[in-house]
């Protein structure tokens, strides 16, 4: 995989900060990540990992700070650059949110059809694409509540990817699968990982994220506490708040 | 007289319908299917019909009531027709959990339905039986058409003897609209004071 | 005394029930179309219209249908504009079918999950196709079964338009039962007529919940 760090970052957060009412969940956080590089954020609940992703594609407001995504700034207040900015930013959510009245191949071919204007015919080949690309060739007329969660996040990987975004943000997508659905949904993210894609991952899936990333971020009480390979981070662990993190 | 209209019949139209919804819930099938249709029956007919039923067509075969009785028998049927499905809804939906926790403890069918079942179920519904009752306060002025003296009878009579229709309707349609805000307010601070502890109202488990 | 025989007052009475359909079918389309733009002017953005809405909607809700019908009645009258009781009937139940419609529409469209709105902003979707091809489908499905229960308070409160003179089904009752003097038996028909009408409907609305849960 080529890497070039001398290059501009894709995805670059300064100074961020949000607060919940009086209780600050991001205490300015700098972050940079840079094309076709997999970073994983890890972390307790309540440390501001999910917060910050959504920062990322404008699903929350923050109070301080920039964001720029590939020359696009976030700026919540304006729907036409929040438009432009989920051009390029795809989400997976941790509860799949397909929309239920449409079928699998659907779901994948609405946005295309609707923000990059493609034609119906484009739109279905390259669902019919996405979907063999996670597992799913034949699910193409599948409803939505038919399919498992494993499925159902599968399907929900090829909308975001039918975008062809520059980078794919993943809020905890196995947190809400059995276990033995994890595995089938972790795989299509490493193939992803493998392509080249860029991907920021908010997961618990310690060995996955092990076996994956190139950047590894531990997130305490709202700050970037750590971050390193991850070498370091899990062989390594520097701070206290990490070492008690991870032996549990 | 409308608020004591108001209040007493949808004090007796709940505990009425809770009966009803007890009866559908844990009845046998007879008394089940009669209160069914009987729910049915007052649910599908206009409340007017319902009260003019009850004022003119009794006393030909021989039950008459004057106006007050009347007004509050029909507001006390119709409102337990229709308490009785929101309230059956709200027990349906205990989780089966909380029974076998209170069948466990030892508490017998009357205790668990009235201390177990009964408070969350209410809190449950509160939003959809405080909307039928705020129903029930408005179908009050239906009652000035059997001449009970409450508030839209004060404004037929006023109008009548000083001709100035429009205002005097006004005047009462603010007071209801007031009466009925003001009764909603009430309900909610009533509802979690004295009836269901402290489950928040819509969201008990 | 005349005496009049039970088909007599059975078919005085089937003649005026046209008449309440008419009625609660202009209330339900009418009240609908008004609904629906209320509803499309209260979720747009800027949220200018949102609060003359909600105060549209608790004025409608929290007073008497009886006298909104008056108010209307001898409003128009009083503008000078001359009235008859079907008008003045009409105007008042389309606006009030319209407001319950509207704030139901409102809380289907509100209880559509969170997720789902910000799955299509995060595909980057306007505000109107969100709503165009994501909420309104799964809208319209959770708004069938309490649709329906409206239909059957209006066909219920057209009732109340009698006292406005308008000769539907209640008021041909009180009609009738006035010159023959067996208020029992012609309430009681009057009743069983309405029940004829509303019942159907309300069993059609449990089917359709039924079918559209197992659905999901």
């Amino acid at each position: 995989m080529q890497k070039n760090p001398s290059s501009a970052p894709l995805v670059d957060i300064q100074n961020l900060h949000k607060c919940f009412g009086r209780n600050e969940v991001l205490k300015g956080i700098d972050l940079q990540v840079f094309r076709s590089e997999v970073v994983c954020i890890i972390g307790k609940s309540g440390s501001g990992k999910s917060t910050l992703l959504r920062c990322i594609n404008g699903l929350e407001t923050f109070d301080r700070g920039k964001i720029v995504v590939g020359g696009q700034s976030v700026e919540t207040a304006n729907a036409h650059a929040l438009r432009e900015l989920r051009k390029k930013v795809g989400m997976i959510f941790q509860h799949f949110n397909l929309f239920p009245s449409m079928t699998a191949g659907k779901n994948i071919m609405l946005a295309p059809k609707l923000v990059h204007r493609r034609s119906p015919d484009e739109c279905q080949e390259l669902a019919m694409r996405l979907l063999a690309r996670v597992g799913l060739e034949g699910k193409f007329d599948a409803a939505p509540h038919q399919l498992s969660g494993g499925q159902q996040q599968r399907v929900a990987i090829a909308r975001a990817l039918a975008m062809e975004p520059e980078v794919l943000l993943c809020d905890e997508m196995t947190s809400a699968l059995d276990p033995e659905l994890v595995g089938e949904v972790l795989q299509v993210i490493e193939q992803l990982a493998r392509d080249g894609s860029t991907l920021i991952i908010v997961t618990h899936e310690m060995n996955f994220a092990r076996k994956v990333s190139d950047r590894v971020i531990f997130m305490h009480q709202g700050c970037i506490h750590e971050q390193g390979s991850p070498e370091d981070i899990f062989t390594s662990p520097r701070t206290p708040e990490l070492r008690s993190f991870l032996s549990h | 007289m409308t608020t004591l209209l108001t209040l007493l019949s949808c004090f007796l139209g709940t505990l009425f319908g809770i009966a009803c919804a007890w009866c559908r819930v844990y009845g046998s099938r007879r008394p089940r299917l009669a209160i069914g249709c009987f729910v049915e029956f007052f649910r599908n007919t206009p409340f007017i019909i319902q009260i003019f039923f009850i004022y003119f067509g009794l006393p030909s075969i021989g039950l008459k009531f004057s106006s007050f009785p009347a007004a509050i028998i029909a507001l006390t049927i119709n409102l337990g027709a229709y308490a009785c499905e929101i309230i059956r809804a709200g027990i349906e939906a205990t989780p089966r959990g909380q029974l076998e926790a209170a069948q466990s403890l030892g508490l017998d069918s009357r205790q668990i339905f009235t201390r177990v079942v009964l408070p969350p179920a209410m809190s449950r519904i509160w939003p959809g039986l405080t909307s039928q009752l705020i129903i029930i306060m408005l179908a009050t002025a239906v009652c000035s058409l059997i001449s009970t003296e409450e508030l839209s009878y004060i404004a037929n009579r006023v109008s009548a003897e000083t001709f100035r229709q429009f205002e005097s309707y006004i005047i009462v349609t603010t007071l209801y609209l007031l009466l009925s805000i003001c009764f909603r307010r009430f309900l909610n601070w009533l509802g979690p004071r004295f009836i269901f502890g402290c489950s928040p109202i819509g969201t008990a488990r | 005394m005349i005496q009049f025989t039970l088909w007599d007052i059975v078919r005085n009475l089937l003649i005026s029930i046209p008449w309440t359909l008419l009625l609660s079918a202009i209330a339900f389309l009418g009240g609908g179309a008004v609904g629906i733009l209320l509803l499309a002017l209260r979720l747009a953005r800027p949220r200018a219209f949102s609060l003359p809405i909600a105060a549209y909607v608790q004025i409608f809700q929290g007073t008497p249908l009886l006298m909104q019908l008056f108010l209307v009645y001898f409003g128009l009258a009083l503008g000078g504009i001359e009235t008859t009781p079907m008008t003045a009937a009409s105007i008042c139940v389309v606006l009030y079918a319209s407001a319950y419609l509207t704030e139901t529409w409102r809380g289907c469209v509100e209880s559509i999950p969170k997720g789902q709105w910000e799955a299509s902003a995060s595909l980057a979707l306007t505000f109107t196709e969100q709503l165009r091809y994501v909420i309104f489908p799964q809208a319209v499905r959770l708004s069938v079964p309490p649709t329906i229960g409206l239909l059957v308070q209006i066909i219920k409160n057209t009732s109340l338009a009698s006292v406005v003179g308008f000769v539907e089904l209640t008021r041909s009752g009180q009609m009738i039962a006035n010159v023959t003097f067996q208020p029992f038996l012609v309430y009681g028909l009057v009743a069983l007529f309405y029940f004829a009408l509303c019942f159907p409907c309300s069993l059609f609305g449990a089917w359709m919940e039924r079918r559209l849960r197992v659905q999901h």
